[in-house]
């Protein structure tokens, strides 16, 4: 009689499988207890700490970097997403020719986030932000200049 | 009275060509498969690659070894860690340094965790293409497990570029080992319950078994690798042929099944998420405290002559052929990947089947056409 | 035996007519009402069915579904069809236009005119023919030369395909679902209705006919999921194998009918389930006899009841896996006829022997 064991094997594991979805759509209805999905803009979304949303350069209270203008990040960068613009300015105190950031620019759209820029940079000038807020209406809003308007070197940070 | 007569010679079906994709719900992605169709059964298939071509060989040329890697997440998503992994072994390999044991546990805990999250993920389709809409969701929460884990740790979570030669861009997180202890028995919890929502499910059975057969010779000669192989009986986990990073250090089965259909290919990859975990398992409580980079030049360069790593990524035998010529670039990098070889086996498997066993036997195959372009 | 026949649609209609007196006028009057009172409920259903079932399958699939517009995310799809409504309509080149657009039209009449015949409560049916039963079977089958002509007329061949796909699926299940009609048909000695429901009030005939009727109530609802095309039997649109099947090609209102007809089908399904087997409107057990008008409560517990059929289908919906072509013909021809044929002839030996209830 395997006609009707077929049947009877085959409506059982329909069941079993009814029973699974079912075991999660009860308490949804109750309590929405295995409810997995964020309402995003009203709750936050979780970003941990370590997210490579965009690479941004630090800037300390006084308006000053870090970025001494090696070029390191831009050597590293695969697809070219960095690029410096700099100048050799002397230097009032010593006297000599420092070479200095003019502006540190960086494509967003082209960035890949490999983190080989902020690996490559020696003084630790660029890093991580988690904002992931990135989406515009230009592209041409994706290119970013990084150190802020009027900042300097900080001072003690050498090549 | 005149009398007609049907002369069943004159009746003739028609066969005719179906364009799917590009753009169609089942081939993941932008893969077209012209069939030629008699009614539904289908009598040929010409697969017809390059909508999702980026020429990342030929970028590769003009990087330097380091800014590879990046380029390799970009081939086979899915798997994004084996393959970084791949690359770094292959210029460890011809620089001939040694990688601290720290980093090889990490890579291959990140290995198995990323094909787990592979396999999950396919399951959770394969559950859609053949109509079970749920089984989707529930494979993304726990694959989103995985990928907190992965975001916590390499920043990204699915192009994570965490394999550097050498090392591994970030040491792990200190939540590492807590989440991941907490991610084996959740999944060990839930896969029972998908095999009774989906694997014992008698249409699901129907669906499967006996449905587009790959005998273990076509498998070998059609040069099929990975959970497809393993399906028709080969024995072809890289993973035991030749083992790389931690893998020499754990023991783990290699899942063989022999029957060469859909079903078998569906259990190799159900199986291999649970014996994944028993490699994490093993390595997960005495990751070793050696440092996470080898010392390499800041600029790498490769000594003349031609390496090749082999790896199991979550599709199969992703091969890594690096020629150099002793510059800051390679001259020539040839990826193996396992997806396209795979879908040569999809041309001897569909024929003859309907358009649904076409369906089911091409989720089997598990493809991700960025892989098969690359 | 005789029912005191109450039938309040048939009222409105005396009343305009003879009442008021407004002859061949009042009744037309009264006909646009009763069809504007169908139209209403059609959309209305329609409408609420779509968000239930969008709401049912995110519970389902860990998820909340629509909660944003209106309170629970009530007002959702009927955001979504003024959405379709304003959308701009286009088709596939050198479609045929005729085919292609009477498709739509037909899959509403059918569904509406399927509609008139069920009894929503006491008295309250618009079309009480005692031919009710057959009437509806009868109609359904109408509903499939809308898939057949969407998908031939598409010019499409993934709609074609889901065309005759449905053609062959409807043409195969109309016979099971008759046959456990029939069964049904056998207890209660009528094609009525109202006149089924009315036997019921002793004892629904699920369980009156306790074993064959079980079966037959279990081919039912297998059956019944194959006609309103839905998971596991959703072959016509089958979207991993041929992305929407025969309403590929219709796009703003063109699909949205198609769409609310596939859910009043449903709705009409679970109505003649509950109909036959679980009493229609009655109160299970007679618990609200005499607490009030009787077509009040009858409307409550006829809604009920269709409400958890119809949940019990999108259970399936979202759990089972599609059925492949030559499937869904085995389990019709080689499972669910032949247990039908039987099921029929215990019921008639049954019925014959007074074994039922």
């Amino acid at each position: 009689m395997s006609y009707i064991g077929d049947i009877i094997g085959g409506i059982k594991t329909l069941l079993n499988g009814m029973k699974v979805t079912g075991a999660y759509f009860f308490p949804n209805i109750i309590n929405r207890k295995y409810v997995i999905t964020r309402q995003y803009p009203d709750e936050p979304a979780i970003v941990f700490e370590r997210f490579k949303g965009e690479v941004v350069m630090w800037h300390n209270e006084n308006n000053e970097h870090r970025c001494t203008g090696c070029q390191a990040c831009e050597i590293a960068c695969p697809n070219g997403s960095i690029e410096i613009i700099w100048d050799r300015v002397l230097n009032p105190e010593t006297g000599k020719k420092v070479k200095q950031i003019d502006q540190h620019i960086y494509h967003l759209g082209m960035c890949t986030m490999c983190n080989l820029c902020i690996q490559a940079c020696p003084t630790n000038a660029i890093m991580w932000s988690t904002n992931f807020h990135n989406s515009t209406y230009d592209r041409s809003q994706l290119t970013k200049v990084l150190n802020r308007p009027g900042s300097k070197l900080m001072a003690g940070v050498e090549e | 009275m005149e009398q007609v007569t049907l002369n069943t010679a004159d009746l003739k079906s028609q066969e005719y060509f179906l364009n799917m994709g590009p753009q169609h719900p089942a081939t993941h992605g932008v893969l077209r498969l012209i069939l030629t169709l008699d009614g539904e059964v289908v009598k040929n298939i010409e697969p017809d690659l390059g909508y999702i071509h980026r020429s990342i060989e030929k970028q590769c040329e003009y990087e330097g070894y380091k800014q590879i890697i990046h380029l390799t997440d970009r081939m086979d998503y899915l798997s994004a860690h084996i393959n970084n992994e791949a690359v770094a072994l292959a210029i460890e390999q011809a620089l001939e340094i040694e990688v601290p044991e720290r980093v090889k546990v990490i890579r291959t805990i990140m290995g198995e965790l990323t094909r787990i999250a592979s396999h999950l993920l396919w399951w959770g389709v394969m559950g859609m293409d053949v109509g079970a809409l749920t089984t989707f969701m529930y494979a993304f929460r726990d694959r989103e497990m995985i990928n907190d884990i992965m975001e916590e740790t390499c920043g990204a979570r699915l192009t994570m570029s965490y394999s550097t030669p050498g090392g591994v861009m970030f040491d792990l997180h200190p939540n590492f080992q807590k989440r991941v202890k907490e991610f084996i028995p959740h999944l060990r919890k839930v896969i029972p319950k998908y095999d009774e929502l989906l694997t014992g499910n008698v249409i699901f059975q129907k669906r499967m078994k006996g449905v587009g057969y790959l005998s273990k010779e076509d498998a070998i000669s059609l040069g099929a690798s990975g959970p497809v192989a393993r399906g028709s009986g080969v024995h072809s986990d890289i993973r035991k042929i030749k083992p790389y990073s931690a893998l020499d250090k754990v023991d783990f089965k290699e899942i063989i099944y022999t029957e060469g259909d859909n079903l078998a290919r569906y259990k190799v990859r159900m199986d291999e998420m649970l014996e994944s975990l028993n490699i994490i398992e093993q390595l997960i409580d005495n990751i070793p405290d050696d440092g996470i980079q080898a010392k390499t030049k800041a600029l790498i360069k490769l000594p003349k002559g031609e390496f090749l790593q082999r790896v199991e990524t979550a599709r199969g035998d992703l091969g890594v052929y690096i020629v150099s010529d002793g510059k800051k670039n390679p001259y020539r990098v040839k990826f193996r990947s396992p997806g396209f070889s795979n879908l040569n086996a999809l041309i001897e498997m569909g024929k003859g089947h309907l358009i649904a066993d076409l369906v089911a036997i091409m989720s089997t195959l598990d493809f991700v056409v960025p892989d098969i372009d690359r | 035996m005789i029912l005191t026949h109450i039938n309040y649609f048939a009222d409105l209609i005396n009343y305009f007519s003879n009442t008021l007196g407004w002859g061949f006028g009042g009744k037309i009057l009264g006909y646009v009402i009763i069809a504007l009172i169908y139209m209403t409920f059609f959309s209305v259903a329609g409408l609420l069915l779509v968000y239930l079932e969008r709401r049912v399958a995110a519970f389902f699939q860990l998820r909340l579904g629509p909660n944003r517009v209106g309170p629970w995310g009530l007002l959702q799809t009927i955001a979504d069809a003024l959405k379709l409504l304003t959308k701009e309509l286009f088709g596939t080149d050198r479609k045929d236009n005729l085919l292609y657009h009477s498709a739509y039209y037909i899959v509403i009449i059918a569904s509406l005119m399927a509609l008139s015949a069920i009894p929503f409560s006491k008295g309250l049916v618009a079309f009480d023919v005692n031919i009710g039963v057959f009437f509806i079977s009868a109609i359904s089958s109408v509903g499939v030369l809308s898939i057949l002509l969407g998908g031939w007329g598409s010019n499409n061949k993934y709609s074609m395909i889901g065309g005759m796909r449905s053609g062959l699926q409807m043409i195969s299940y109309e016979l099971s679902s008759g046959l456990a009609i029939l069964t049904i048909v056998l207890m209660a000695g009528t094609l009525s209705m109202t006149g089924i429901v009315e036997q019921q009030r002793d004892m629904i005939f699920l369980l009156k006919g306790h074993i064959p009727a079980l079966i037959a109530f279990i081919i039912f609802v297998i059956a019944g999921t194959a006609e309103s095309n839905r998971t596991p039997f959703d072959l016509p649109e089958g979207e991993a194998e041929l992305g929407a099947g025969y309403h590929t090609e219709y796009s703003g209102m063109g699909f949205a009918w198609f769409f609310l007809a596939e859910f009043i089908n449903m709705f009409i399904i679970s109505a003649v389930g509950v109909t036959l087997f679980f009493g229609g409107w009655l109160a299970p057990f007679g618990i609200t006899d005499g607490l009030g008008p009787e077509w009040a409560w009858g409307l409550f517990w006829f809604f009920l009841k269709v409400f958890l059929m119809i949940f019990l289908l999108m259970w399936f919906r979202w759990t089972f896996p599609r059925l492949r072509i030559d499937q869904l013909l085995t389990l019709e021809w080689k499972y669910l006829l032949p247990i039908g044929l039987l099921n029929i002839i215990i019921m008639a030996v049954f019925v014959y022997f007074g074994l039922i209830l």
